[in-house]
């Protein structure tokens, strides 16, 4: 009977404290962050900007779209899927090597070559892309080549996680029956492995398609090529028929490959 | 007796294998060329691109203090973004959720807009922000809030439509409104996910934070912007390895809470 | 060779890396072409058992003899060369589910293959013709060119004991071959190892947990232990009453009592 009034009167208390403690760090943290960004209300021109580029997205500029130049906009938005496409196709021949590097084989939660190939990926993955695109145009000069190069490296960072993580957690049978039945090592990798983690790796690699056109069409803006330059072009001189124009072909581009890729996606796993 | 059966002509030349491939080599070269890809220049110059590298390899430590304060500004963009985006996502998601919003026509219009949003990538953003309130953190924060709105909403009515459907009617059955339903049935499930979606989508903002300042919103990205046109890489480096370090504690705390949540 | 002691475990015990005792003292001679069933519950070692003769499993002490030899020292490729004259069949099938029963089965055959010729898929024409039979004898002649997780678990498995036919065997182990299959699938499966022993005299070796199965098929019963062995008798010696020692001497099971005399009431009811 004491003990039960004791924890009925514990818990709750116990309880409260722990809400008290989150919402005091909560709003330390949030304290912390507003003071870090402050605030003096917008340029005045901010309303008319936006009303301009409102008016620019419901005005495209039409004539933008095809001029038989190369440098309009199904030209460039040609340029900047074919980064993407190139770039994820050579990421994803580069990924296979990093991916059984950093796969990690039985249960050991530390693994030199496993966790070495883990921390390779990630500085990879968290190398910011423009920087590497930058230092690539330093190699080959502006344009769209720059942008692939960017896209294949990049993309290894995430596409080696992703294949690392389907080679791990691959059904190891196939594997065992090939290893019985007198199979070495290249064969057992041949007939098992890959048969099994091949869709995978390609429905991975289509999804990371899907994310490098997003970062190829914002490439240019660093001079890597795509539609990326007239686009930073046109916000700084204001012609906002032509950012609406091009923000409508980012955003019919997108949403097809997106579309397209989910459906073979689907159809792949 | 035992002859292997046969199979058609098609099928033993794996005629439909060999087109596909065909048509892949030709996509291949024709993107190749599209983006102007030349090994020769890309191997002759290849020096160019260790020497950078080597520049890089050896860092000026003396502005790591520098770099500190731009850095913390950066995921405090992060995090006053990740919130406005995740507190109008909110009635979207319940808006977009099939199991909430029976009506199909409400259901596929704000899931247009949902879509549209999310194939805006983060720097486009930045510089139309930009462009609107102007140079500083302002743009970056509205950049993240518009970024993290679009993908936060997709996985909370995701989430929201994976509930248990019975406390739902049992709610209804006592007769309760529809945000009474909500609040009583639908936010207890899927309490748990929000904030693990928060937090997953607030590391993807500090990664993506630390370059909107290229374009002039804030942050790092302002320093490593003015780093690389100075081609300072020692200074670069620095700021690459804060960048790295950030976003390896921030991935850190926020793993651990949501395998601590889920 | 000597047909009495074709298969010979002197002796064999094996402990591992956690200090978990997997098999103690086994001493065990099985003479070609029987059908022997070792049964036990799980965790009993015969799982263990069964991969110490292919080597999947390696053993710490005693020596295992096949056909006059020992077995426990080989490498590389005499090890494949033991591993393709004993096929093996899984619980899980562990076929490539993506891959065509046609592959499937001449995987087996890899053992009798260069890593580049198996690799580029160029199997002579017997061997192709092989499969067909050995396809025709578990009854899936017309499933060739089907795709593996196309078929029922029993099917998949059916095809797991066409692919252990290839490797022409000399001996078969099955482990738990039945256990993921509905009980008419388990009679075909039972049936078609039955005639790999009864046609080519192929030494088989089975682990089941079901004793009614094991009194149907096995020309001798073995029984396993807490990795020791505890029974060994003919078919035509084994008896009602030594079955139920085998897996009540672990001790009185108060659960499986408790549901005999919920029935029995219900029953009174």
């Amino acid at each position: 009977m004491k003990s039960a009034t004791l924890t009925t009167n514990h818990l709750p208390k116990q309880k409260q404290l722990k809400w008290g403690f989150w919402f005091l760090i909560i709003a330390i943290l949030f304290g912390w962050a507003f003071a870090g960004v402050p605030f003096h209300g917008f340029q005045n021109s901010a309303a008319e900007i936006s009303k301009s580029i409102m008016y620019g997205i419901f005005h495209p500029d039409w004539a933008y779209v095809y001029d038989g130049s190369g440098e309009d906009l199904v030209g460039l938005t040609l340029q900047t899927l074919a980064m993407a496409f190139l770039g994820t196709f050579i990421s994803a021949l580069l990924s296979v090597p990093f991916a059984f590097w950093a796969a990690r084989k039985g249960s050991q939660r530390i693994h030199l070559r496993s966790t070495s190939g883990k921390v390779v990926l990630t500085l990879i993955r968290t190398f910011p892309e423009i920087v590497l695109a930058i230092m690539f145009i330093k190699a080959v000069g502006p344009g769209s080549f720059a942008g692939v190069l960017a896209v294949s490296v990049h993309s290894i960072g995430m596409l080696g996680k992703l294949f690392s993580e389907s080679i791990e957690n691959m059904d190891g049978g196939p594997g065992e029956a090939l290893t019985s039945a007198g199979g070495n090592h290249a064969q057992t990798l041949t007939f098992a492995t890959l048969p099994t983690v091949i869709p995978e790796f390609l429905s991975y690699t289509l999804y990371r398609f899907e994310i490098a056109v997003r970062s190829a069409s914002i490439l240019g803006m660093v001079g890597a090529g795509g539609i990326g330059t007239p686009l930073l072009f046109a916000i700084q001189t204001r012609s906002w028929s032509r950012v609406g124009i091009i923000l409508l072909g980012i955003i019919v581009t997108v949403t097809l490959i997106d579309f397209v890729s989910g459906s073979i996606r689907k159809r792949l796993v | 007796m035992n002859e292997v059966p046969k199979r058609s002509f098609v099928q033993r030349i794996h005629l439909k294998l060999i087109i596909w491939l065909g048509l892949f080599i030709g996509l291949v070269y024709w993107t190749a060329s599209l983006t102007g890809v030349n090994l020769v220049m890309f191997f002759e110059n290849f020096d160019q691109f260790t020497a950078l590298l080597d520049k890089m390899a050896r860092p000026d430590w003396s502005y790591t203090q520098l770099v500190i304060n731009p850095i913390l500004q950066t995921v405090q963009m992060a995090l006053i973004g990740t919130t406005i985006g995740t507190l109008i996502a909110i009635p979207f998601s319940v808006l977009a959720a099939r199991n909430i919003v029976k009506n199909p026509f409400i259901r596929t219009i704000i899931r247009f807009i949902l879509n549209l949003v999310r194939t805006l990538p983060d720097l486009m953003l930045a510089a139309l922000f930009v462009a609107i309130v102007g140079i500083g953190p302002i743009a970056g924060v509205f950049t993240l809030a518009v970024f993290s709105f679009g993908m936060i909403s997709k996985l909370f009515y995701e989430a929201i439509e994976t509930i248990d459907e019975g406390p739902l009617e049992a709610l209804q059955a006592t007769g309760a409104n529809r945000s009474q339903v909500v609040i009583f049935a639908v936010i207890p499930q899927v309490f748990n996910y929000f904030i693990s979606y928060f937090l997953y989508t607030f590391e993807i903002n500090v990664r993506a934070s630390t370059v909107l300042g290229y374009l002039g919103a804030g942050g790092i990205g302002v320093y490593l912007q003015r780093s690389l046109n100075e081609f300072a890489y020692d200074k670069t480096a620095i700021i690459i390895l804060a960048i790295l370090v950030v976003v390896l504690i921030i991935d850190t705390i926020s793993n651990t809470m949501r395998e601590r949540l889920l | 060779m000597v047909a009495e002691n074709f298969i010979e475990f002197k002796d064999v015990g094996k402990v591992y890396p956690n200090g978990t005792v997997g098999l103690s003292h086994i001493n065990l001679t099985i003479p070609k072409g029987q059908f022997l069933v070792v049964v036990g519950l799980s965790g009993s070692g015969k799982s263990t058992l069964m991969r110490t003769l292919n080597r999947m499993h390696d053993i710490s002490s005693g020596d295992i003899m096949i056909d006059g030899q020992s077995i426990i020292n080989y490498k590389g490729k005499q090890l494949r060369n033991l591993r393709r004259k004993i096929g093996m069949i899984f619980q899980n099938f562990n076929l490539v589910k993506r891959s065509s029963v046609q592959r499937n089965v001449l995987s087996g055959r890899v053992g009798y293959y260069s890593t580049w010729r198996s690799a580029l898929g160029l199997f002579s024409q017997a061997d192709k013709q092989k499969t067909v039979e050995a396809l025709r004898r578990v009854g899936l002649g017309e499933k060739l060119y089907t795709r593996a997780d196309q078929l029922s678990g029993g099917q998949q498995q059916r095809v797991a004991v066409a692919r252990a036919f290839m490797q022409d065997p000399k001996i078969v182990l099955a482990d738990e071959p039945v256990a993921s299959l509905d009980p008419l699938t388990t009679d075909s499966v039972m049936n078609d190892l039955k005639k790999l022993n009864d046609d080519f005299g192929i030494t088989v070796i089975v682990n089941l947990h079901s004793l009614e199965l094991a009194r149907k098929y096995a020309d001798r019963i073995v029984g396993l232990r807490g990795g020791e062995l505890v029974y060994d008798k003919t078919i035509d010696q084994v008896t009602d009453t030594d079955l139920d020692n085998i897996y009540q001497s672990e001790g009185p099971e108060p659960e499986s009592e408790a549901i005999v005399m919920h029935s029995a009431t219900e029953g009174v009811i």
